[in-house]
């Protein structure tokens, strides 16, 4: 089976800065993909180029055939490939229903004269994404505070709000910035398992940046390593903790750290 | 009905009521007859701050609707003097050149944001007034005046618009065009945010990124709303040069710009009413004023910055509490 997502050669330079230099690997279908890496590895930078929030300097992302890179981030959208963003990044004056509701512009079938005029078809899909809304809110737990001002919500909900978004698109594939961070154990476990059940039960290919190793040994069918803008390793959890060069770029060489 | 509920429903009725009927024979009884000019201006100054409320729902500070006001004064003068065109056809035609001369500016200048944004559309009224100081086609400074007071209209034989140049009181028929042109405005404005036009800019007022990254082709949106917001300055522009049956370089200058925007403000950039309200509270509030001579200005500042500073969700906050209800 050929990969949903394949990262070709791809780096990325900020003038004389290598923020990540000729990354390659692959993702498969319905996989739970994590990239890792110390702070300035260059994780945040290679969602970007996946999402083409910012372009590629050299090289290419393809999804099922097709380059989706050096793209507009809607058009990525539109094929499937959605990312999320950290906590801040939400629509602050909007309940989480109405944030569920708006997010679900990709299912649309009435075009916007549509909706102005009341026509048919837009009362149709009005009523399909608030009955849609509503049976993902409940998916994730969240039915409770749907009528809940997004600025209002704490941290946990918000991060949980941020995938409702995202999974209200129907996404095929699914970034995840950072999901775990700033939660605590019980909160981490929640969220470990909710996006579990969203690969299981919804059939979405996800991908994560993170920082929480336990977490991210817990959740994920692969790993990939970056470290100062470049892959060193990509392997199954067990294999990852075994690698040298992960283990010397997480704990530093000995000469490193004692400066000699 | 609609979606509305009865209380709204009663609402618009009045306010339709006093608009059409009430206020016609309040000034018909006390005989004073300027007070049409006023408010015919309050309602054409409406329209074109309606346009830079719109601006703002998609979280951009537009202190530009002069320059499309001015725009839609001169190709409707233009059209209706030297084309010989009816002042009705060249209405929409104001508009719709203003929408398009939206499109093209706004596709570079869209991109930039919050102060940038604001600092560049704050040039666009001089650029246009320089414009009509230097095309031959807007006659330099002299401006066009002796524009004809728009003729009748009438489609297959059934006349629909009398012709205002045969009757008696053009102060109420320009009146009450203005009135009707202003609530047909408003209800386009009130059903466009509460569609889901409405909804995607809001998503994108809130978090442009957010928005893109749900598939909302975010540069689309915005020329979309942008022109929009000219097409109301250049209709609004376009009916004030007919009522003053001129036009100059001068008719809309950066002052008016200003006001459009401060019109928004003060009466309330979550209300899609606001604007309406902001425009008659600033317009009057200028006038009244009027008598205290010299001292005019510095007591108008005031009580704007007192208003701003206590009321930053604008006068309606007052009627309906925090928030962005509608």
């Amino acid at each position: 089976m050929s990969p949903l997502i394949q990262v070709k050669n791809v780096t990325k330079k900020y003038g004389g800065l290598t923020a990540n230099n000729d990354i390659s690997f692959d993702v498969s279908e319905n996989e739970i993909l994590s990239v890792i890496g110390p702070n300035g590895a260059g994780k945040s930078t290679l969602f970007k180029m996946i999402s083409s929030f910012t372009p590629t300097t050299s090289g290419e992302v393809i999804y099922r055939g097709e380059r989706i890179s050096n793209l507009k981030p809607h058009i990525v959208a539109r094929k499937g490939v959605v990312r999320t963003f950290q906590e801040t990044t939400i629509f602050k004056s909007m309940t989480v229903r109405e944030s569920v509701v708006v997010a679900q512009h990709l299912r649309a079938k009435a075009s916007l004269a549509g909706y102005f005029w009341g026509s048919k078809t837009a009362q149709e899909d009005v009523s399909a994404f608030g009955k849609y809304a509503d049976e993902l809110l409940e998916f994730l737990g969240m039915s409770e505070i749907s009528n809940e001002q997004a600025s209002n919500l704490p941290q946990g909900s918000l991060r949980a709000l941020g995938i409702a978004i995202g999974l209200a698109t129907d996404p095929k594939v699914l970034l995840l910035d950072e999901p775990f961070a700033g939660m605590n154990h019980d909160e981490t476990m929640n969220m470990v398992n909710l996006v579990r059940s969203v690969r299981d039960e919804r059939g979405v290919t996800v991908m994560l940046v993170e920082h929480d190793m336990p977490a991210v040994m817990n959740i994920s069918d692969r790993i990939v390593v970056l470290n100062f803008g470049e892959k060193i390793a990509e392997g199954t959890p067990s294999e990852i903790q075994n690698n040298e060069k992960v283990i010397e770029a997480y704990l530093g060489s000995v000469d490193d750290e004692i400066g000699m | 009905m609609l979606g509305f509920s009865s209380k709204q429903l009663i609402g618009v009725g009045v306010f339709l009521f006093v608009i059409f009927i009430g206020v016609p024979l309040v000034i018909g009884a006390t005989g004073r007859w300027d007070f049409f000019f006023t408010l015919t201006s309050v309602a054409l100054l409406a329209i074109a701050s309606a346009g830079v409320w719109l601006t703002f729902y998609i979280g951009r500070i537009n202190i530009g609707q002069g320059a499309f006001a001015l725009i839609g004064a001169y190709v409707s003068a233009i059209l209706v003097v030297k084309a010989g065109w009816s002042f009705w056809i060249s209405l929409p035609a104001a508009g719709l050149f203003a929408a398009v001369v939206a499109v093209l500016i706004g596709l570079p200048i869209l991109r930039l944001r919050g102060v940038y944004f604001a600092m560049i559309t704050l040039v666009l009224t001089q650029v246009v007034t320089l414009t009509a100081l230097a095309l031959p086609i807007t006659n330099g400074a002299k401006g066009i005046s002796n524009i004809p007071l728009p003729s009748g209209l009438s489609i297959f034989g059934i006349p629909l618009i009398p012709d205002f140049g045969s009757m008696e009181n053009t102060k109420l028929a320009f009146y009450l065009t203005a009135c009707v042109l202003m609530v047909v405005t408003y209800a386009a404005l009130y059903r466009l945010v509460n569609s889901r036009l409405g909804h995607l800019c809001r998503s994108m007022q809130q978090n442009e990124e957010l928005a893109s990254s749900i598939g909302v082709n975010i540069a689309y949106i915005r020329i979309v709303i942008f022109a929009i917001s000219s097409f109301f300055g250049g209709i609004g522009g376009a009916m004030f040069g007919s009522i003053a049956q001129s036009v100059y370089p001068s008719t809309f200058v950066v002052a008016d710009s200003v006001n459009f925007m401060l019109n928004c403000f003060l009466g309330g950039l979550g209300y899609v009413f606001g604007p309406m309200l902001g425009t008659l509270v600033l317009y009057f509030g200028w006038d009244l004023l009027f008598e205290i001579g010299k001292y005019q200005m510095l007591v108008y500042s005031m009580i704007l910055i007192a208003v701003i500073r206590f009321l930053p969700n604008g006068l309606l906050s007052v009627r309906f509490g925090k928030g962005d209800k509608k």
